[in-house]
C-alpha cells in the first residue's frame, strides 16, 4: 500500500517537471530583454553577435530551441551558464547542499519551536503563558522572513555583533572539505569546532527564514491540541490518571498533529522560496543567491535549471508531507 | 471601573488603531505626494566629500544633512521621502487593481457557482502553492524590471488573497433572508449581486485592501532590494537598504532607517486595517 503510493506520486514527478519545463521554457523567451547584448564587449559587429546568438542556439525557434534543450536535459546537459561561463549542473550541484543544510534546519527549528510553544501554550491555556506565546505568534506571522532577517543584521550583527552577517563559513578555518554539505561533513569528521562556526553563521538566516513557519505551526497544532483535548479517550486517561503533561505528548499530539501536517507542505515550500531572499540578504552562497544573480543577468540557461531545481525540490517536499500525513492519519493511508 | 474598562476596551480595539495607523499613514501620504516641498535636498544629488555622513543625534553631523548621508553624499531624509513615493505608489495602485481582479472573479464565482467556480476556486488553490516571493522574481524575470513590472507582480500574484476571502463571503450571504427576498420581487442576477451583495462584502474589502498595500510595500522593498525594481539611480527604500547592507558596519544608520520606515509603515496599514474591522464589523463592534 504504502510502497505503491510512493511509486505512483514518483511516477507523476516526471510529467509535472515535464510541464514545468515547458511553461518555464517559453515564459523565458517571450522576455523582451536580449540575454546577446549582456554578454558582447563593446565594439563588436554584428557578425559577432550572430555568431553568438548561433553558438547559443538563440537564432533558432522556440520550438527547436525546447526540443534541443530538453533533449540535453535528458542527457543530464543544462547548458552553460551565460553570465558564469560554467557548467549550469556543476553550477547548481555545488551551490544546491547550502540551500538545502540552510532549509532543513530551519524547518527543523520551526517545528521543534511551534510543536513546544503549542504545547507549553495548551498545557497552561487561559494563564499568561499562553497569552505570551499568542503574542510571540501573532508578531512572528506579521513580520515576513525578509524584514526578520533585516533587523537581525542590525540587532546581533551591528549593534551588539555577536554574529557573522554573512558567507556560510570563516574563510580563514582553511578546512578542506570533500562535499558541499559542510554542516553534515563537519559532524561526521567530529571537527567540532568548524561546525560551531558553520551555525554562528547559518543561525540568523536560519531563525529569519523558522519565525513565521513557527508562528503557522503553534496557532493550527494549538487550536487542534484544544480540539483533541476535549476528546472522550483524552478524559478516559485523565481518569486513569496520567499526568496533564503526558496526555499532551503521549496521547494527543500524535492525532492534534495531522492538521498541522496537512497544512504545513505549503508552508514549507514557501519557506523554500524565501531562502531565495534570506542568502541574499547573508550573501549565502546556496542556489537561492545565485537564482537572483541569474534573473539579473537575463541567464537563460541558468534560471531553467534553478527553476526545474526547485520544482524537483517542491515535488519532494510534498510527497515527504504527505507520507508523513499518511503515517500519522492511518485513516487515510487504509483507504 | 468596569464601564471604564468596557469604553476604554472598545476604544481601544478600534479607533485607536485607526487612529494610530490612519496618521502614519497620513504622515506618508503628504511625504509622498509633496516630496519636491518637503524634501530638503534634491535625493540625486551627489557631494562626495561628505559621504556617510552621521544623522543628527551624532556629535560630528552634518546639519545641512538632518539623517546624514549615503557613500555618494546623497542626502538620506530626501532619498526616504522619495522611496515613500514609490513605495506608496506600488501600495495603492497594486492593492487596488488586485484587489478589483480579485473581487469580481470571487463575486461571479461565488454567486454563479458551477463550472467557473470550480476554474476559479482551483485556481486559486494551486496560485496559493507557490511561494510568492520566488514567484514575483520570476515573474520580474519575465516581465522584465520597472515600476510597471512591479505593479503587475502583485497583482498577478495577490489577486487570490481577495478573490478567496470574498467568494467566501458570497457563499454565505447568498443563503441570506434578504437574497431570498430579492429574488422574490423580481431583481435580475446582476441587480443582485452589484447593489445587494457587492455593498455587505465591502466592509471585509476595505480590511483586505488595506492589508494588502503593507504586503505590496514589502514586495516593492524586496525587488528594489534586489536591483529587480525601479532603475538604481531612483530611490526606493529596498534599494537604500541594499546599499547600506554593504557598509553597514560603517554606516549601520543608512539601512536602519529605510527598515525603520517600512516597519512603521507596515504596521500601520495593519493597524489600520485591523482597526477598521472591528470598526465596520457590526458584530465585532458590540
Amino acid at each position: 500500500m504504502a510502497p505503491r503510493f510512493i511509486l505512483r506520486r514518483l511516477l507523476l514527478i516526471l510529467p509535472t517537471l515535464f510541464g514545468v519545463s515547458i511553461i518555464v521554457f517559453v515564459l523565458l523567451r517571450v522576455i523582451p530583454g536580449d540575454p546577446i547584448v549582456m554578454m558582447i564587449p563593446p565594439g563588436a559587429t554584428q557578425a559577432d553577435i550572430d555568431n553568438l546568438r548561433q553558438l547559443y542556439g538563440l537564432d533558432k525557434s522556440i520550438l527547436d530551441q525546447y526540443l534541443i534543450w530538453f533533449g540535453a536535459v535528458l542527457d543530464g546537459d543544462f547548458g552553460i551558464s551565460i553570465s558564469l561561463r560554467q557548467d549550469v549542473v556543476g553550477l547548481i550541484v555545488s551551490r544546491l547542499p547550502a540551500t538545502l543544510e540552510l532549509a532543513v534546519s530551519a524547518m527543523a527549528l520551526a517545528v521543534v519551536l511551534g510543536i513546544t510553544m503549542a504545547i507549553i501554550g495548551t498545557y497552561w491555556q487561559n494563564r499568561w503563558p499562553e497569552a505570551v506565546i499568542d503574542g510571540i505568534s501573532g508578531f512572528n506571522q506579521a513580520i515576513p522572513d525578509f524584514l526578520w532577517g533585516l533587523i537581525f543584521i542590525l540587532m546581533l550583527g551591528v549593534l551588539w555583533p555577536i554574529l557573522p552577517i554573512s558567507g556560510r563559513i570563516d574563510p580563514r578555518t582553511g578546512m578542506e572539505f570533500t562535499t558541499q554539505f559542510y554542516l553534515a561533513e563537519s559532524i561526521l569528521r567530529g571537527e567540532f569546532s568548524i561546525l560551531a562556526d558553520l551555525v554562528r553563521h547559518m543561525l540568523l538566516p536560519m531563525v529569519a527564514l523558522a519565525l513565521p513557519l513557527t508562528a503557522v505551526i503553534t496557532r493550527t497544532l494549538k487550536a487542534s491540541l484544544f480540539e483533541t483535548m476535549t476528546q472522550d479517550y483524552i478524559m478516559l486517561s485523565e481518569i486513569k490518571g496520567f499526568s496533564r503533561w503526558r496526555i499532551l505528548i503521549v496521547e494527543a499530539l500524535r492525532n492534534a498533529l495531522i492538521p498541522t501536517v496537512a497544512l504545513s507542505g505549503v508552508q514549507f515550500n514557501f519557506l523554500v522560496g524565501g531562502t531565495v531572499l534570506i542568502e541574499r540578504i547573508f550573501s549565502y552562497p546556496g542556489i537561492g543567491n545565485m537564482a537572483i544573480g541569474a534573473v539579473i543577468d537575463r541567464d537563460l540557461p541558468l534560471i531553467q535549471g534553478l527553476i526545474i531545481t526547485f520544482a524537483i525540490i517542491f515535488i519532494f517536499t510534498n510527497l515527504l508531507i504527505d507520507l508523513s500525513y499518511r503515517l500519522l492519519n492511518p485513516r487515510v493511508a487504509n483507504e | 471601573m468596569n464601564e471604564f474598562a468596557r469604553r476604554f476596551g472598545s476604544f481601544s480595539s478600534g479607533h485607536l488603531r485607526v487612529w494610530l495607523g490612519g496618521s502614519i499613514v497620513l504622515l506618508l501620504i503628504t511625504a509622498a505626494v509633496f516630496a519636491p516641498w518637503i524634501a530638503p535636498h534634491d535625493p540625486l544629488e551627489q557631494d562626495l566629500i561628505s559621504g556617510l555622513l552621521p544623522p543628527f543625534w551624532s556629535s560630528d553631523h552634518d546639519s545641512t544633512y538632518l539623517l546624514g548621508t549615503d557613500s555618494l553624499g546623497r542626502d538620506l531624509l530626501s532619498r526616504l521621502i522619495y522611496g515613500a513615493r514609490i513605495a506608496l505608489i506600488v501600495a495603492i495602485v497594486a492593492a487596488t487593481l488586485a484587489a478589483v481582479l480579485g473581487t469580481v472573479l470571487g463575486l461571479l464565482a461565488g454567486y454563479f457557482g458551477g463550472l467557473f467556480d470550480t476554474t476559479i476556486s482551483r485556481m486559486v488553490d494551486i496560485w496559493m502553492s507557490f511561494p510568492p516571493v520566488l514567484l514575483s522574481i520570476v515573474l520580474v524575470a519575465v516581465i522584465g524590471t520597472g515600476l510597471h513590472s512591479v505593479i503587475i507582480a502583485i497583482v498577478v500574484i495577490d489577486w487570490t488573497r481577495f478573490c478567496r476571502v470574498v467568494r467566501a463571503e458570497v457563499l454565505v450571504q447568498r443563503e441570506q433572508d434578504y437574497i431570498t427576498s430579492a429574488v422574490t420581487i423580481g431583481l435580475g442576477r446582476w441587480t443582485i449581486l452589484w447593489r445587494e451583495i457587492l455593498p455587505n462584502v465591502v466592509p471585509l474589502l476595505i480590511t483586505l485592501l488595506t492589508l494588502e498595500m503593507g504586503i505590496a510595500i514589502i514586495v516593492e522593498a524586496i525587488l528594489s532590494f534586489v536591483g529587480l525594481s525601479v532603475s538604481s539611480d531612483q530611490a526606493t527604500w529596498g534599494g537604500l537598504i541594499q546599499e547600506g547592507r554593504q557598509y553597514v558596519h560603517q554606516a549601520w544608520w543608512v539601512m536602519t532607517l529605510p527598515v525603520l520606515c517600512i516597519i512603521a509603515s507596515v504596521l500601520a496599514f495593519n493597524a489600520l486595517g485591523d482597526g477598521l474591522r472591528s470598526m465596520l464589523d457590526p458584530v465585532m463592534r458590540r
